[in-house]
């Protein structure tokens, strides 16, 4: 009934139109698009002002163009002040940072032209070995979190729990590190103390970042899965991981990033010294071995802040720059890795 | 109003009369229900008596369902005969998904819904005999928005079988295809079976969908407003999907579209507000409806 009597009244107006054929709305109709049914429908309501609304557009058009130029020109000053200190950081340590030798001898003591070898690897090592721990403990406590917990008190004080953990302060969880696994566990300073550190740092980022890839999967999915008979966990794996993978996969680089520069939980946990390494030793109870969990091992980050709180080389701000421009290099291609990565995911998954 | 009468009389007369019953001086209607009819009876499906014998496939009965205080469904009890094709009509937000949900335990997930009544497939009680895995086996679902995997047409439609054991490339090979002939879309998509299937058109994806969904071979399928995305091309190939399918399956549909229903359903329920007003044959819902609310719906005086 509403569409016919729209229709009725809309050849009315049309009818009145022509023969009034006034200018105004004829160009109402015509001109600005307004269709014969609306017209119809504003029949009798306050007429809209055009020149108002003309001006309104051009008002809101302006204000666009500012905002838009303001933001620009935020982003433009941010990104600029990144490039700064990343051109500055790798531009000051560029000469060692691109030499060899620098890159794979072990540091000296006291005589100029020491190299950072140990440290690169010790950087690498822990964050395997914190990732090996961190990954499966917190995909598990992720996928808990957002499948099978219920909705209660209990989980709510684990999710808090973990926010909370996720902004304590690295030095914090560094001390709490020296406590339990040095001296409570008696592991001394060693890898393994400092993988647990790390992995207590990086487990709260981790559920997070895992908590919202498995949450932004679509619901229907998961419907789909269960319609066709799969068990929850079947659904869980076979469809939510590799739908949230590339979120998955991002964040876990971006969370690398995050634990390779990190200095203040390792400084008590996996030590400042850095013995030298001989990589072909496989006994895995000599401080020498690279693979040895129980050696202490200084990382990049530790070395940057050790060798600048009581280094006595002569040659202290070439390493130190030098060591500062590696580690932002490793960090910067574990961010772009991060965005190639789970770019080329994702396209994968959506057929783009 | 003359509607009213009209309908005993007419219930087992030729469509003519029925146009001929309507009275020029009612008033105009969103749904010309006449033109309705004559369409509809036109369509054998819709003449077919519903043949009683045959045993339901799944039976309800005082079902009662609550998401947290909100009573969604009171007291339902409806047969779903077997081999036919169930329509479930019924304003926005009566509960008819609910309803279709509960036959094959979907409303589980949903922390705050408490289903209780009985729901039965094949005589077993599907709530506390059977698993919800196993049940969902043998009662298949199409959703309302398709919802294909973002992964190969191929592993869409093979997804079920491989979860449910079957890895044989050959096996896999033969029942995708004929899943995918099933949904009337093999044709359209043999070429790109290693396309994604999220790259698809809405109504093959839906296509794609209900292939997925008939490749683990369910008994009962149920469709939550299949076709509601869909364009009427696609729509009419998945009506008459329906209708070809129900020789092998028992199905259940959500529609809001009332010549959908008159034309695959043979059998048809009425809800409103939680309430299932009444079921019968598709004729009887349509013509000769015993409750008034029901004759005010589908002669859309409202909802
Ligand atoms: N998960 C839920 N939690 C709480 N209430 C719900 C939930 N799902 C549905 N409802 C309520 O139950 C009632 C029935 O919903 P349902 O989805 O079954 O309606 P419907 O008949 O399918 O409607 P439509 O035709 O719009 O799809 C509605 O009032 C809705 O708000
Ligand atoms: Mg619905």
């Amino acid at each position: 009934m509403a569409k016919l009597s729209a229709k009725k009244a809309a050849q009315q107006v049309k009818a009145q139109v022509a023969k009034a054929s006034s200018p105004v709305a004829s160009a109402e109709a015509a001109g600005l698009g307004v269709s014969a049914a609306s017209v119809a429908g504003a029949v009798g309501a306050p007429t809209i002002d055009t020149q108002r609304i003309v001006a309104h557009v051009k008002k809101a058009g302006a204000q666009s163009k500012v905002a838009t130029a303001i933001l620009s020109v935020i982003a433009a000053l941010i990104c600029a002040l990144l490039a700064a200190i990343v051109i500055y950081i790798i531009g000051s340590g560029a000469e060692k940072a691109f030499d060899i030798a620098f890159l794979t001898k072990p540091p000296s003591q006291f005589r100029a032209g020491g190299g950072i070898g140990p440290e690169l690897f010790n950087s690498f090592y822990l964050l395997v070995l914190t990732l090996v721990i961190s990954i499966p403990l917190s995909l598990g406590a992720a996928i808990f979190l957002v499948e099978y917990a219920p909705e209660n008190w209990i989980t709510n004080a684990i999710k808090t729990a973990i926010e909370v953990l996720s902004s304590l302060p690295s030095i914090v969880v560094g001390l709490f590190g020296f406590l339990l696994f040095v001296l409570q566990m008696n592991w001394g300073f060693s890898i393994m103390s400092g993988a647990l550190a790390l992995t207590m740092f990086n487990i709260p980022i981790l559920v997070r970042v895992i908590q919202q890839a498995l949450e932004a999967v679509p619901r229907d999915q998961r419907d789909a899965g269960l319609a066709l008979g799969l068990t929850r966990w079947e659904t869980t794996v076979h469809i939510l991981l590799p739908c949230a993978m590339p979120a998955i996969i991002t964040g876990v680089i971006l969370s690398a990033g995050r634990v390779f520069g990190e200095a203040a939980a390792l400084i008590y946990t996996a030590g400042q010294s850095a013995p030298a390494l001989d990589f072909t030793s496989f006994d895995l109870s000599s401080p020498s071995c690279p693979w040895n969990v129980w050696r202490p091992a200084e990382t990049l980050a530790v070395h940057i802040w050790k060798i600048n709180s009581e280094g006595v080389v002569p040659d202290l701000t070439a390493v130190s720059n030098g060591t500062a421009a590696i580690l932002v290099i490793c960090i910067l291609a574990f961010n772009l890795i991060a965005r190639f990565v789970g770019r080329r995911l994702s396209r994968k998954l959506t057929a783009e | 109003m003359p509607v009213k009468s009209v309908p005993s009389q007419t219930t087992t007369e030729a469509p003519a009369k029925i146009a001929q019953s309507a009275r020029i001086d009612e008033p105009v209607r969103l749904i010309d229900r006449t033109a309705m009819l004559a369409e509809a009876d036109a369509i054998s499906h819709y003449a077919a008596p519903v043949d009683r014998t045959r045993p339901a496939k799944m039976s309800v009965s005082g079902l009662n369902l609550h998401y947290g205080d909100f009573h969604a469904l009171k007291d339902v009890s409806l047969d779903i005969p077997e081999h036919q094709v169930t329509a479930l009509i019924g304003p926005s937000g009566c509960g008819k998904s609910t309803f279709l949900r509960t036959l094959n335990r979907m409303n589980d997930l949903i922390p705050s819904c408490r289903v209780e009544g009985s729901v039965t497939l094949d005589g077993v009680d599907a709530y506390h005999d059977l698993d919800a895995a196993l049940l969902r086996c043998r009662v298949g679902m199409v959703f309302q928005h398709p919802n294909p995997f973002p992964m190969s047409v191929y592993d869409n439609v093979a997804y079920g079988p491989r979860a449910h054991g079957i890895r044989k490339r050959a096996e896999l090979d033969e029942i995708v295809e004929r899943s995918l002939r099933d949904a009337a879309v093999w044709d359209e998509l043999k070429d790109r079976l290693d396309a994604n299937g999220c790259g698809l058109s809405g109504g093959q994806a839906q296509r794609l969908c209900i292939a997925r969904a008939l490749a683990i071979s369910p008994e009962v399928l149920l469709m939550d407003e299949a076709t509601s995305a869909l364009d009427p091309i696609s729509t009419a190939k998945v009506e008459d999907l329906v209708v070809s399918l129900k020789e092998r399956y028992t199905i259940v549909m959500v529609t809001h579209n009332m010549l959908q229903a008159t034309r695959t359903a043979q059998y048809t329920a009425f809800f409103l507000m939680g309430e299932m007003v009444e079921a019968g044959s598709t004729k009887q819902i349509f013509e000769d409806p015993h409750d008034e609310r029901t004759g005010d719906y589908v002669s859309g005086r409202f909802g």
